[in-house]
């Protein structure tokens, strides 16, 4: 009944090693090589069409020595905030807490609940409230933030922050089924979220 | 992040996915801007679309929808 028991414990330190970590992905552009050959074969004459692969932009060497600034793009459905653009340190709304990322953080991915993103480069700090997203850290020092909507602060209404406070406690208060609480729940916690990012 | 099997999320919990919660607290941040920033926004994200329900094979009349919010 063992006998096969070192096959098959030896199986996946096997298949370890064929699957590698996206960071070490290839730095420098790759050229469909096997594309080439075969087109070669057929149409020597023929320059081979590129292929989608050549079109791809590599992704940043992960640099060996900390790299001094951190690349943001920092994306919504409708808008590039943020593109490729060089700060100091980003501070984002992670659902575990406030997450501030400086060059050279680990490779991370975290869910934002609706809070305050702040971009600190030098002196300036540009605040952004976002209402959810996810947002990527790469080991190259590269952070995806993504959110579906994100708002300068100055641009958000004291009054009707309170306001939506209000019925949404209300609402939370006299709510009966599951569905109604949670939604009741998120209105509160979308309004206190904002109500802090105005005064805070 | 919630630990490997920990509670999940209390919409979660509520039967809720998370494009829905998502959306939902877009919308409500959507309608906490001032002017004129709430109306550009809630132009941009008015969906145009036609609805024809189908009984017993075949189509009935469509119906034209311009909802500015979806849930």
């Amino acid at each position: 009944m063992f006998r096969r028991a070192t096959t098959l414990l030896r199986r996946p330190l096997i298949g370890a090693t064929s699957r590698r970590f996206s960071t070490d992905l290839p730095a420098a552009a790759v050229e469909d090589s096997s594309f080439v050959e075969a087109w070669k074969k057929v149409s020597p004459n023929v320059d081979p069409p590129k292929t989608p692969l050549a079109y791809m932009k590599p992704r940043p060497a992960t640099p060996s020595s900390l790299p001094s600034k951190l690349t943001v793009n920092f994306v919504l459905p409708y808008a590039s905030e943020l593109s490729a653009k060089e700060v100091d340190m980003v501070i984002v709304p992670a659902t575990t807490g406030q997450m501030g990322v400086l060059p050279g953080h680990v490779a991370t991915i975290a869910e934002l609940k609706p809070g305050v993103l702040s971009v600190h480069e030098g002196n300036d700090v540009t605040k952004y409230f976002v209402s959810s997203g996810f947002a990527f850290i790469h080991a190259n020092s590269v952070a995806d933030i993504i959110a579906v909507e994100a708002v300068p602060v100055d641009r958000i209404d004291a009054n009707l922050v309170q306001k939506g406070l209000q019925d949404f406690t209300q609402k939370l208060n006299s709510a009966t089924t599951d569905l109604e609480k949670a939604e009741a729940q998120i209105g509160v916690d979308v309004h206190s979220a904002l109500n802090s990012a105005l005064t805070g | 992040m919630a630990s490997a099997g920990g509670a999940a999320p209390f919409w979660r919990a509520a039967g809720m996915t998370y494009i829905t919660y998502s959306n939902i607290c877009a919308n409500l941040v959507r309608n906490c801007l001032k002017e004129p920033f709430k109306a550009e926004a809630i132009s941009r994200e008015r969906v145009h679309f036609s609805l024809t329900k189908w009984v017993d094979g075949k189509p009935e009349k469509p119906t034209v929808r311009s909802d500015p919010t979806e849930h």
